[in-house]
Order: C-alpha cells, then structure tokens, then sequence
C-alpha cells in the first residue's frame, strides 16, 4: 500500500475515535490517539518530500475508491501524489503534528479536549484531501471540510457569543468565495467536460483566445473560469474583500490559529492557483487581477498590523499581508516562489502564532500588548522562539552570503519575480510589496519590543489581577480584548507587575516552538535553490517559468537590497518609536489623527459591510418573517385551518342540545332519508 | 260507504299527531308519553283496519300485543317520571336537557 493512504486517512481514524469516543475514551487516550496519528503522517511525509527533493520519485496517482459515474461524467476518488503535493504534505501535516503536542500543554485546563483534538484531526485530514485531490470536485470536498473544522475549531469555545459570531462569520464569508469557486468547477466541467486536474490543465492552453457566451455577451472563457475559481481563493486565503472573517478568527484557541488561519488553510487558495497555474496561464487578465488583488491585501493588512493592540490581531493581519506576497507573486507567474513563500511562511507563522500563544499562556489569557511588556527575562525560551520568527518573517539575511532566515529567501524572490516580470502590475506590486515589507517590519519588531522589553505593564490588566487575587479564571471566558475593559496604568504601582510571575510554558509547548524556530531559521538556505532555481524539482506539476527564473538574477542590486534596506529602517522605526522615544506612537497618532483612526479601524470594513450587506439581509429577512412567513404563511395556513376547525365546531356544538326532542327528530330525519333513498332507490 | 282508505288516512293523522306531539310539545313529559300513546294507537289501528280488509286475524292479534305492551310502557314510563319528578322537581321538556356528551 502506498503511505499517501496512511497519512491521509490516519487523522480520518483518529478524528473518529476521538470524536465518538470524546468523554468515555477520556483526555489521555483521544490526546494518544490523535497526536500519534499526525506525528505518523508527518514522519511518512517526509521521505516522500525527500525523494522528490532528490529528485528520485515520479508522479503518481493512487486510486481509492469509485465516486461517480453519470453519463459522460466520472469521477473518483483518488489521491494525486507530486512535487507540489508533497510540498503541501510536510507543510500540513508537520505544522499539523507539532501544534497538536503544543496543544496538550496549551489546552491542560479545558474540559473538552477530546473534542478539541478530534477537530483539529479532523482538519489535516480535509486539508490533505485538498491538497491530494486528482480532480476539483474533490478538492471542492476537501475545500469545504476545511472550511466546516474552521467553522467547528473558531467556535469551540462556544459558550463565548464573540466566538460563535465569529465562527458564523468566517463560515458566511466564505460561503461567499466557495461560490465563485463552485461556479468555476461548472463552467470548467462545461468548457473541458471533465473535472480531472491533468486533463483539464493539458487542455487549458489550447482554450486561450476563445470565447464563451453568457447573456447575450462573448466573454474570454479562460478568464471567466480563472477569476471564478480566484474568487474562491480570494474567499479561502481572506485576500481583500472577503478577508473580513480572519482577523475574527482569532476568536478561537491559539493553536488553531497557528495551523488553519496561519500556516495551512489560508494558503489553500495560493495551493488552489498554483496547482491550476497553467490555467492561468492562458489568461494575461485574470493573472493581473491576481497581482493587483494580492498586491492590494498585501498593502492594506500591513497598514491595518501596524495598529493593532491585540498580539494575535497583528499577527492574524500579518498573515493576511503574507497571503497577498503570495498571490501577486502567482500573479506575476512566478508560481514557485509564491510555493516557496508559502513553505517558509507556514513554518514562521505557525511559530510566531504559538509563541503568541506561549506568551498569553504565561500572561494569563491577557492579549493586549499595551499589558505586556519587559517579558524577555521571564520567559526566555518563547522570547528566543519569537525572535527567530520574527527575523524570519522580516527577512533578515545578507545578500552576499546568500544565506539568511527563511522569509529573506522566500520574500526577496517574491519581490524580484515581480519586478523582473517588467509589466506594469508587476511593478505596481513590485512597490507595494517593498512598502509592505517596511510595514512589516515595523509591526513585526513593534509585537516583540512591546512584548518583550521595557518595563512591565501588567498592572492594569484584569487578568493578571485576577491571577494575582487568586480568582481563578476559565479559559473559556477568554475574552476579546478590542473593548476598554481595562484600567489607566497606575503610577502608584510600584514596578508595574502587581505582583505577578508568569512562568515559561511546557514542554509539550516549547517542543514545537523549538522545532518550528529551527525551521523559520533553516527553511530558506536549505530548500531555496530546489523551490527558486530547479525546473526538475517541480517536474511540471506548476507552470514554472524558466525567463522569469532567470531574469530574476539579472534585476538590478538596488531591487535585490531593497527589501534588506526597507526591513531595517523598520527595524529602526520600531526601535526608536517603542524603545527610545515611547511617547513618539502617541504623539504620530495625534498628528494623523484622522488617518490612524482609519487604519485603527481596519479601513471600515466591517462597517461598509455591515451597512451594505448585513443590515439588507436583516431588513430582508424582517419582512420575509412578519409579513411573509406570520402574514401570509402562518395565517391562512396553519392559523388559518385552526381557526376553520375552533369556529366550525362551535356551530356544530349547537347540534347537541341535550333536549330530547331535538334528538328524536334528527333520528326521525334519518329514518325517513334512510327508507326513501331503500324504497326509491 | 267507509274503505280501507278512510282507516289509512285516519291513523296517518294520529300518526302525524303524535310525532308532532314530541317534537312541537314544550309542556312536559307526561304529553311526550301522551303521544308516543296516539302513535301506538295509529299502528293499531291500521292493523286492525288491514286484518279487517284482508280477513286475516293476525294483524288483530298484533294489535292486542300491542296494546299490552303500551300499557307496560306507559306504567314504565310513568314510574321513571314520577322518580324524576322527586328528584329534581320538574317534568317541564325544556329542563330536561342533561343529555348532552
């Protein structure tokens, strides 16, 4: 048997022990299961990766089971095993393996954790199901169960309405792109009348040019297919637009942050774009759609990171800001370092997300920043981990040495791809995306100099007072932290820590920071020449563009140095504004005062949304309600039969008088009509 | 000359009568037992008329069965009606309605 079997369907298995088991098997047991399930995949995963690595594997497909077979249309279920796949694999199921140990330290005190673990099963397995899907119809499958666990695994604190609303949301919005998606598989299926991925990515090129009628008007078919199936991209990897419910995912345990809205599931619409990149390929228009797109979250996420109070909302619009790199990069046709991107980003996000997620732990379920701060010298372990991740993510690296931490790789051959593409979107991207990269920067260093130096500000936080008085607060009360709920600092207060020592997270939790710091270190140098440089590594199974690859090494150094010098006059920026001269944030944010309140608000989004959408759909459906459903419906329905049957029965209950007379007649009555119709008859 | 057709019409008459009499009657019961009487009395009497016509005796003996047995049931039933009256102290029809489901 082939291991893809295993490492697919092993988190399926322990996904199903664990959830029917959930209480009567018990937290130890359902905890075994589904870590040992995911460290098994990820130790199959490897090799496979390794040996494409090495070039020594081939393509293959492994047939499971028949699916469908109607007429002219066929499909089953099989799992497509490629370069391209396997990258995804160790992805997945590595990040996958190391937050479910991370999560037995993190999850200790919760009272569901068998249902905790069996969603985030659950999960990988959805996601490798995307990620080995041989046709669309099952990446569709695999698409929507990762879209369901989302749903499950933000609101799994469900007792929390701020968790449940933002479960809805996430679920709503992407309901939203899954649309456009769906609409892309039909419209494949009636162009190329086959929903097998090879067959239609071998016909994709011939279709370039034609055109496809719809409502009396001739559209490009191959740019009406793409930007359909980009639209559920847009949704899945919160691009701008319908990026509204990841920030709101944060709603959810910290883990789960970590492996679905950082290092796996957002990035199924780059995997989704990359896996049809000859598609896109065929249509110059939908490919600048997804540079401009991508260009433009990368832009707006930054600027909305940078003003952010709450550590995981900046590290949610990091993400956000990350996911654009990505698709302009596809966008500009450079597909594998879009891939690469998405490698190196995985293994840092997930890093930054659980250091994050150490970092509340020690603080007592406190996610304000502004409460943070001089933690270095009490959890050193999570500060040395975070470090890494955020020189990963800024893109430390000496250009001459060519060596550096993994996003210096990654994001600088983004930025290159884009400027030696030489057209213009890819030079608009080019620019933001050097702008971005300064804001990332800023943000990044910004979240560890307030978190880890200076002075601690503990002391107005109410959750390090309750720890500190003794009341013990349930992680399910976790609360959201954009609300002022919290006190002015209190110059009184001697040191600012009100008495209070956070303490260094488990081991189960700096195991897999450890793991993860190696690496957001080593992902870059170690696989950038296979990702960037080797039309042989991919082997066709992205369209991989030899002229761009090449170009890339012929830009000017100014270009190459750019992201270098933009990452540390961020570096500066952050140091100066948070270290040096801390009352120059406050004094910028008076002087902008319009601009930050802006950008504070992440550019009205929701607000737009809910004054364009939500407040409609309610509107709407208030009316459906009082007068279509009670209106209509109800009353010459349900009510309306109720009230024939109250009132007929009241004429009928004069009938029984009780007098005897009345009673004989009738009998009379009927004696006569039952002779007459015998004797008549 | 008096035929079998002045007989019919006669006891129709009664017959007639005494269904009206339980029905149209408002007075008491006594009238309803009264005219259950005059229905019988019809039967009777066309019995006896069509024995006559048709010289066959049975429909003579039918009415002399007849006759017994109305007389069972009016002492019968004037039995009940004397109970009912010491009971709730009325034989008036229209307070005679606890017949109701």
């Amino acid at each position: 048997m082939h291991p893809i079997l295993f490492i697919v369907f092993l988190p399926l298995l322990a996904a199903i022990i664990a959830g029917l088991g959930n209480k009567a098997l018990g937290n130890v047991p359902a905890k075994v299961v589904t870590t040992a399930a995911l460290f098994v995949s990820c130790a199959l995963s490897w090799p496979i990766f390794i040996s494409f690595l090495g070039g020594t594997a081939e393509a293959s497909v492994v047939p499971v089971l028949k699916w469908v077979q109607s007429g002219a249309m066929s499909f089953d279920w099989a799992l497509r095993v490629d370069t391209l796949t396997a990258v995804m694999l160790v992805v997945v199921t590595s990040v996958s393996a190391l937050v479910h140990l991370y999560s037995w330290g993190y999850m200790d005190e919760d009272p569901d954790q068998p249902r905790f673990f069996a969603y985030l099963s659950l999960f990988t397995f959805a996601m490798l199901m995307l990620v080995t899907a041989d046709n669309l119809v099952q990446m569709f499958f695999g698409w929507e169960g990762v879209g369901l666990a989302s749903y499950l695994l933000i609101g799994f604190w469900f007792r929390k309405p701020s968790a449940c609303a933002a479960a809805i949301k996430a679920f709503v919005v992407n309901r939203v792109g899954d649309l456009g998606f769906m609409l892309g598989i039909f419209g494949t299926y009636l162009v190329f009348q086959t929903t097998s991925i090879p067959e239609i990515l071998a016909a994709a090129p011939g279709m370039a040019g034609s055109t496809i009628g719809f409502l009396g008007h001739r559209f490009d078919t191959m740019t009406v297919l793409c930007i359909l199936l980009f639209i559920g991209a847009m949704g899945k990897s919160a691009q701008l637009g319908l990026h509204t419910w990841l920030p709101d995912a944060m709603e959810g345990p910290t883990p789960v942050s970590a492996l679905i809205h950082a290092a796996t599931m957002v990035t199924a619409g780059v995997f989704m774009v990359c896996r049809l990149s000859p598609m896109f390929e065929a249509s110059p228009t939908a490919l600048a759609l997804v540079t401009f797109v991508g260009a433009a979250t990368c832009f707006f996420a930054a600027t909305v990171g940078t003003t952010q109070w709450d550590i995981k909302r900046v590290i949610a619009y990091s993400t956000c800001s990350q996911l654009g790199y990505m698709f302009f990069a596809a966008g500009v046709g450079a597909y594998n370092a879009a891939m690469f991107h998405l490698f190196t980003h995985a293994f840092f996000k997930a890093l930054l997300f659980l250091g994050a997620g150490s970092v509340i732990h020690a603080m007592h379920h406190e996610q304000d920043m502004r409460y943070y701060g001089g933690l270095r010298k009490h959890i050193p372990l999570t500060f040395w981990a975070m470090t890494a991740g955020t020189l990963a993510i800024t893109g430390v690296g000496v250009y001459w040495l060519h060596a550096g931490f993994a996003g210096f790789h990654s994001k600088d051959a983004i930025l290159e791809a884009a400027f030696a593409s030489g057209t213009e979107h890819g030079m608009f991207a080019f620019w933001v995306g050097v702008i971005a990269a300064l804001m990332t920067s800023f943000y990044s260093w910004r979240l560890v100099f307030l978190t880890f130096f200076g002075k601690p500000r503990w002391a107005a936080s109410e959750h390090i007072q309750h720890a500190v008085h003794g009341h013990h607060e349930h992680p399910d009360e976790e609360e959201s932290h954009a609300d002022a709920h919290h006190h002015v600092p209190d110059p009184h207060h001697g040191d600012g820590t009100a008495g209070y020592h956070p303490h260094e997270s488990p081991l189960s939790m700096l195991v897999p920071l450890g793991l993860l710091a190696l690496g957001a270190v080593c992902a870059g140098f170690a696989f950038s020449p296979a990702f960037l440089e080797s039309a042989g590594f991919w082997k066709g199974s992205l369209a991989y563009d030899e002229h761009l690859m090449h170009a890339m090494h012929e830009v000017p150094l100014w270009v190459k140095l750019s992201a270098t010098v933009v990452m540390l006059l961020g570096l500066y920026t952050a140091w100066y504004a948070y270290l040096r001269n801390p009352r120059f944030p406050a004094a910028v944010v008076e002087q902008m005062g319009v601009v930050h309140k802006f950008v504070f608000n992440k550019w009205y989004f929701d607000e737009l949304y809910n004054f364009l959408f939500v407040r409609p759909a309610f509107w709407l459906g208030r009316v459906l309600w009082k007068q279509g459903d009670v209106g209509i419906i109800d009353r010459f329905g349900p009510n309306g039969a109720a009230w024939v049957v109250a009132h007929g029965s009241r004429v009928a209950q004069r009938v029984q008088s009780g007098y005897l007379y009345s009673y004989a007649l009738v009998m009379l009555i009927g004696l006569v009509m039952g002779i007459s119709w015998v004797v008549v008859r | 000359m008096i035929g079998i057709e002045h007989y019919v019409v006669v006891s129709s008459i009664l017959f007639v009568l005494g269904v009206l009499g339980i029905f149209l009657n408002r007075k008491n019961i006594i009238v309803i037992l009264m005219a259950i009487e005059l229905i019988l009395l019809a039967v009777n009497l066309n019995l006896v008329a069509f024995s006559s016509f048709l010289g066959d005796l049975t429909g003579q003996v039918f009415a002399m069965f007849v006759l017994t047995v109305a007389a069972g049931e009016a002492a019968v039933g004037l039995a009940i009606l004397v109970i009912y009256f010491r009971g709730r102290g009325t034989i008036a029809v229209d307070d005679v309605n606890r017949m109701k489901g």
